[in-house]
């Protein structure tokens, strides 16, 4: 990498950048624009009633098991519910929220560039998007109502005679079309970071979060199409009378899960790693220090996406059909480059300046909870332990450790980024309340579930035998859930509250990638002007060109001598 | 101005901190030390099976791996949220890489990692293992109930929901188990053998359990398997080998002889449906 000290502002007029954009406005503007950052919020806005829908959903099931014989809901409503739950979390909140919301804004201004590569590709996804959400909801309004086979779909559970209802139906319509959407913006993320970077922006020097989305992308072209395939084939079972998956014809049940694990896998870090991407940049920025080990964290997620798609069949160890050492060592290995990781994440805050802004608090409290969530996977991982373990509660705690995780790593993304998009700052002290109601919300509703799963509980259950010990750990689970809840609440007060009431400026945070080097928001096609890049952070360099990147043994130099130039080229 | 950038000052400084450490470092270990080195089961149960005891020391280890190493890592995050927070305006230094300290935490995590493997290896050989049985009980999972039918004799207990039919089996023997399904997905669980397996239609699950104490212990299915899932209940009863015994010729009715072949047929029948050319299907044979 190149150090450039000292350097010249290097004005670079895009074309047609000075243009005022006379288009549509409003609703009109809304409906019509293929501008990826319109798109964007469509997105943000869409993904995040998602997520308050299936936080809804998630609140009714927490009520549910206080009691052990709850009366909230019936045992069907309950098998609604939760598939609902994880399936709008899912596919409509978690996914679209990371690749569709943050990345489509953010990718294209942190690599320079003045849009998406296929602009009306992406207003297609968003559309898709948005259709299949509907759809997939719709089925609460049906004769038989939503969908009601959990949201993997284990054939022949999901086959016609045993779900009759068009619930599942709308089910698989809706995760097809979302399914394209996200095989769309796929596409449009790879061409877009790879032809449309700005000149001096090389692949090394694009930032963690560009990489991220760039390693999410092609883990969705390689995983997507295979569940749109296998949910093609369990519409053909329902209905054209193929038996792929039911043993009367012949066909394999256990084929299924081979094909949703073989996409749903690599789906659980095409979830994870645009936030892996949003953490590492906000703990970079509120630690004012480069992401340390850049390379490192380039390779590990590298490493992360290849054995990803060696890891379905860990979903499957007590199916007694699969070869359990293979997988078994592929998921352990796992842990390397998440360790990696999280080691990384510490070097960048150690012997930096801490600020803890609620960005970086989400963050730090996306540090813990993603912790507890990877090595409570590392036993998961043993198949003996997985055998006692598979389909209780205890996996529902992993998994939540994790994708709460995610949930901080989307706020933290949401309070670092909105003021770029918007303009305008959220309100700091909501923003902490909610960090603490959130941050010990998720600890006081995950850790009592870890133990009922060992205490012997099944997940999916609406009832459970009367045990005042199962009952005293779903109590507490269930207060968490309701701390979350307030949380959630506090989120939506501050959107109302700070409306347009704190203006951003360009870089409020003193950040140190190129979308802070334009205006908040941006203009129509991001960019007046582009600073010199000569590492993974232009607008710091611009910024502090006395505080360049050290390399190790490096020593600090007095910042008011500069070193000769090409010590460092 | 403070300068958090700077290194500790000093020796005096570190050996204070480190009295510190060790100090507090004391308390826990003398504590481990004093209760005899007892590991805690970090909420699993030892269960009451051979197996099941094997794979509770894998928790044990699992967990002692992840406490060291949880502990280590928030110790790390800890410090470095709290020793280097915020005091002013002054910008640390941009140091990026320092090879060999990467290097060591990719090399640490692989070596925990294949030991960890060997490990599991071990346990899950022994577990997966199917040694010589004397009692074979055939369990086939349906919606929302088991049947466990004991080929050889005219045993078969039947039972729907939270009837919760009874598996009986006799205490330091070797039980082999074939557990399959008649319809849709499910998972045959018992808390107090640390166990589960799908019963997975058209296909024969086998393995073996050795329970070594008697009792009655709780059951139920795991998976997802429709509207009655929730109540999907048996009970597992060990008992001693007389007992189990004196349990089977209750079953010597010529009525008992004729609705065991009776089930078994039917059964055969439903699990036969398609997939008779399935090399991992077994007949239940009797």
């Amino acid at each position: 990498m190149t150090d450039v000290l000292d350097p010249p502002i290097h004005i670079e007029h895009h074309d047609g950048g000075h243009e005022e954009h006379h288009g549509a406005t409003g609703i009109l503007n809304w409906l019509t624009s293929t501008d990826h950052k319109v798109i964007g919020m469509s997105y943000t806005v869409t993904s995040v009633i998602m997520m308050v829908i299936g936080g809804a959903f998630a609140e009714i099931i927490r009520a549910q098991l206080a009691t052990p014989n709850g009366s909230l809901v019936s045992l069907a409503q309950y098998n609604e519910l939760f598939t609902m739950h994880g399936s709008v979390m899912i596919y409509l909140f978690a996914g679209p929220f990371a690749f569709g919301a943050l990345a489509n804004i953010i990718v294209p201004i942190q690599i320079g560039a003045p849009d998406m590569a296929f602009p009306r590709l992406n207003a297609l996804s968003y559309w898709l998007y948005l259709t299949g959400s509907i759809t997939m909801l719709s089925g609460f309004f049906v004769a038989g109502g939503a969908a009601n086979f959990g949201w993997v779909a284990y054939a022949p559970l999901s086959n016609s005679l045993n779900t009759p209802g068009s619930g599942a139906d709308l089910w698989i319509g809706g995760l097809l079309l979302t399914g394209f959407s996200a095989i769309f913006t796929g596409v449009n993320l790879c061409a877009t970071i790879f032809y449309l970077r700005a000149p001096g922006m090389t692949m090394f020097r694009m930032p963690i979060f560009t990489w991220n989305m760039l390693v999410t992308a092609i883990l969705i072209l390689l995983a997507f199409p295979v569940l749109t395939a296998g949910l093609i084939m369990l519409y053909c079972d329902r209905h054209f009378g193929t038996h792929i998956f039911s043993v009367a014809g012949g066909g394999v049940p256990v084929l299924w899960q081979h094909i949703f694990w073989f996409w749903g896998h690599p789906e659980v870090y095409i979830l994870a790693l645009p936030f892996f991407g949003m953490v590492t940049e906000v703990i970079a920025v509120f630690s004012r220090k480069p992401v340390f080990g850049y390379k490192g964290m380039v390779f590990a997620t590298l490493t992360i996406a290849a054995l990803s798609l060696g890891v379905w069949a860990h979903h499957m160890f007590t199916t007694g059909v699969v070869l359990l050492p293979f997988f078994s060592i592929m998921s352990l290995l796992i842990a390397v480059p998440t360790g990696i990781k999280m080691f990384n994440w510490i070097g960048t805050m150690w012997k930096g300046q801490v600020w803890f802004s609620t960005a970086m608090l989400m963050s730090i409290g996306f540090l813990f909870t993603f912790l507890v969530g990877g090595l409570t996977g590392i036993y998961l991982a043993s198949p003996p332990l997985d055998f006692f373990t598979h389909d209780t509660y205890f996996v529902v705690a992993h998994f939540h450790s994790i994708v709460m995780a995610l949930v901080l790593g989307a706020m933290s993304g949401l309070y670092y980024w909105g003021p770029k998009i918007t303009g305008y700052l959220l309100n700091e002290r909501l923003g902490k309340a909610q960090f603490w109601f959130l941050f010990i919300g998720i600890q006081v509703f995950t850790f009592p579930i870890y133990l009922l799963g060992l205490y012997g509980m099944p997940r999916r259950v609406a009832v459970y035998p009367a045990n005042p010990q199962w009952k005293a750990l779903n109590d507490l689970s269930t207060l968490g859930a309701v701390l979350i809840g307030v949380s959630t609440v506090i989120f939506v007060v501050n959107i109302v509250v700070s409306w347009k009431k704190y203006p951003a400026g360009d870089n409020p945070w003193d950040a140190q990638t190129l979308e802070w080097f334009t205006t908040s928001p941006p203009p129509h096609h991001n960019f007046y002007r582009l600073p010199q890049i000569r590492s993974e952070r232009p607008t710091w360099d611009h910024n502090h060109p006395e505080h360049r990147t050290l390399h190790h043994g490096e020593h600090d130099v007095d910042p008011q001598v500069p070193e000769s130039e090409g010590e460092h080229v | 101005m403070p300068t958090p950038a700077l290194p500790p000052q000093g020796a005096p400084d570190r050996s204070r901190r480190w009295r510190r450490v060790r100090r507090a470092a004391a308390l826990p270990l003398a504590a481990l030390v004093l209760s005899g080195c007892t590991v805690p089961g970090f909420g699993a149960t030892p269960g009451d099976t051979t197996s099941s005891q094997s794979a509770y020391h894998l928790w044990q280890g699992f967990s002692i791996g992840a406490v060291i190493v949880g502990g280590i890592t928030v110790g790390l995050m800890a410090w470095a949220v709290v020793r280097y927070r915020r005091r002013g305006d002054h910008i640390p230094v941009q140091h990026q890489y320092h090879l060999p300290l990467e290097v060591f935490y990719t090399v640490m995590p692989i070596l925990i990692v294949f030991g960890l493997f060997a490990a599991t290896l071990v346990v899950e050989n022994k577990e997966t293992s199917n040694p010589k049985t004397n009692v074979t009980i055939n369990v086939n999972a349906f919606q929302w109930g088991w049947q466990f039918i004991y080929p050889g004799t005219n045993a078969l207990v039947y039972g729907q929901t939270t009837q919760s039919p009874i598996m009986e089996m006799p205490v330091n023997t070797n039980v082999h188990v074939n557990l399959t399904s008649t319809d849709v997905i499910h998972g045959f669980y018992v808390h107090a053998f640390n166990f589960s397996r799908y019963a997975l239609p058209g296909v024969v699950n086998q393995f073996t359990f050795r329970a070594q104490n008697t009792g009655t212990f709780f059951g139920q299915c795991t998976q997802l398997c429709g509207l009655y899932h929730s109540l999907m209940w048996f009970r597992v009863k060990v008992v001693p080998a007389a007992q189990y015994a004196q349990w089977i010729s209750t079953f010597n009715n010529p009525a008992d002889a004729a609705a065991a072949a009776a089930a078994i047929k039917t059964t055969n029948e439903e699990l036969a449906t398609g997939v008779a050319s399935k090399a991992s299907y077994t007949k239940f044979g009797r």
